[in-house]
């Protein structure tokens, strides 16, 4: 089946069978990463420029590492250090990097549809690398090749997706993919962060508490408090909150014996992950990271061949 | 219109041309002391392992066996768009080895080039020989094959179709007119 996506908006956007490509895609290109010699030629002459307007230290790194990896040229620029500090506008900012001819532009953003915004008016691909709380789609696809890895398959199995819905776009992509691919979703967190109608994505289970939604569970994923979004008024004290919705021990006994434990990171030891699970034997974190690499890699090149093949046609 | 198909090797012809393949291998390389065989995802695949049987008969036991997909090291990103990777297993070292090449049908060259790009990445092999099953002319690089099953002088336009059965033993090798 041909990938028919010249951008990566989002999960929303993505089929069972898109998803199905990117991560047999991934797994392919996992290989690479193993290899004395880490590059193939595949993006030989490709241009990709990774756009950060917001902070990341895994993301970008990822992005660049995919990038290179597929010996296309990565070329990074920060928020904080262009022209964005000066008073440009998103669409100028943007419109300058395309006479630059890139073939890619990866785009972190803090306000939702950013990338959408951009898709609409540059003419090369765009890859969504997290827009304010709206969506991660490469989070989630590393996520689910993370789990499909260690479980075998997605279909059937009961995730625990555990803490700030809200205001998570890695839970929102996650949420779309997993239930896209057949698992069920089991949502547990404080009331404030719970977003009203988030069960009508799909197979989806609003639980009354965190030890409901890790009960029996297969995967146990872990979303960061984010500080930095937060208002004090949705969250009395960070002890109070490792204590509701913290995985420690004790509750992480409540998931099956096999379970695994996830986080997207950066995480906050001691408050919704305790150091014991998140350095125990039940962890994949890392795998994540590692898998990140090559589900962007998956990503980069399917979205330059309709690049590609849209240029070529004219 | 119907396109015409024509058996060119039947079940029994590619069991014998790869039986001498797999003599002619050994008696180039004078056994199968640093030898491995790499298939071309797909059908190169098949064969090599078919060959690595036939060795195994031979000299009492197989070689390494690898296989390499060669979509990552392809040159026509923008004619054929992002084609599905398959996966690459060369889970030995290559460094100093005499590897054999082994692909179905060689036509312009373009897959063997791209295939030695892919070996290069992986180590220093002290020598890379070329198998293929059907040889059909057509070339477009500078390559040629070391070991071939059958010549078989095609048109362009034609295709070769080689077949295998569920057990993936090549069944027959057909041509057919467009």
């Amino acid at each position: 089946m041909a990938f028919g996506h010249k951008h990566i908006l989002g999960i929303e956007q993505l089929s069972r069978e898109d998803i199905q490509l990117i991560l047999d895609t991934g797994d392919a290109f996992k290989e690479i990463n193993s290899r004395d010699i880490k590059k193939v030629p595949t993006l030989r002459g490709k241009t990709i420029v990774n756009a950060f307007f917001e902070a990341s230290t895994r993301t970008r790194l990822s992005f660049e590492i995919a990038g290179k990896r597929l010996s296309a040229d990565t070329v990074n620029i920060a928020g904080s250090t262009s022209s964005v500090v000066k008073g440009e506008t998103l669409e100028d900012t943007a419109k300058n990097i395309e006479a630059m001819a890139p073939d890619i532009i990866v785009i972190r953003h803090g306000h939702s549809g950013a990338p959408h915004y951009l898709a609409e008016r540059v003419g090369c691909s765009i890859v969504n690398a997290g827009d304010g709380a709206h969506e991660h789609p490469s989070q989630a696809l590393l996520d689910l090749m993370t789990i499909r890895e260690h479980k075998g398959t997605i279909e059937g199995l009961e995730v625990a997706i555990v803490g700030d819905i809200t205001h998570s776009r890695v839970a929102r992509s996650d949420i779309y993919a997993l239930t896209r691919m057949g698992a069920r979703v089991r949502l547990a967190g404080p009331g404030t962060m719970i977003p009203p109608g988030i069960e009508k994505l799909g197979n989806v289970v609003v639980c009354r508490n965190m030890l409901d939604a890790i009960d029996n569970a297969d995967v146990v994923m872990m979303l960061r408090i984010q500080l930095e979004r937060q208002s004090k008024t949705l969250l009395p004290s960070l002890r109070e909150y490792a204590r509701f919705y913290g995985l420690n021990p004790k509750n992480i006994k409540l998931a099956k014996a096999d379970a695994i434990v996830m986080h997207p990171g950066p995480m906050n030891r001691g408050v919704e992950i305790s150091s014991y699970v998140a350095d125990g034997v039940q962890n994949v974190i890392l795998d994540q990271v590692a898998n990140g690499v090559a589900v962007r890699m998956a990503l980069l090149y399917l979205v330059s061949g309709v690049e590609a093949m849209e240029t070529q046609q004219g | 219109m119907v396109s015409a198909e024509t058996v060119i090797l039947d079940q029994a012809g590619v069991g014998r041309a790869l039986t001498r393949i797999a003599h002619e291998i050994l008696e180039r390389n004078k056994g199968s002391d640093q030898l491995v065989l790499v298939g071309i995802r797909s059908g190169g695949d098949l064969l090599a392992a078919e060959l690595n049987r036939r060795i195994a008969e031979i000299e009492g036991e197989g070689v390494p066996l690898g296989t390499v997909d060669i979509t990552m090291y392809r040159d026509d990103l923008a004619a054929r768009g992002s084609l599905p990777v398959g996966k690459t297993e060369i889970p030995f070292q290559l460094d100093g080895k005499q590897v054999i090449l082994v692909d179905d049908v060689l036509f312009t060259g373009r897959t063997i080039r791209s295939a030695m790009d892919a070996l290069m990445d992986f180590g220093r092999p002290s020598s890379i020989q070329l198998a293929v099953l059907i040889d059909r002319g057509h070339r477009e690089l500078p390559i040629r094959a070391d070991f071939v099953g059958r010549n078989v002088p095609t048109a362009r336009a034609e295709k070769i179709d080689v077949q295998f059965d569920e057990q993936s033993v090549p069944r027959e090798v057909r041509l057919i007119k467009p």
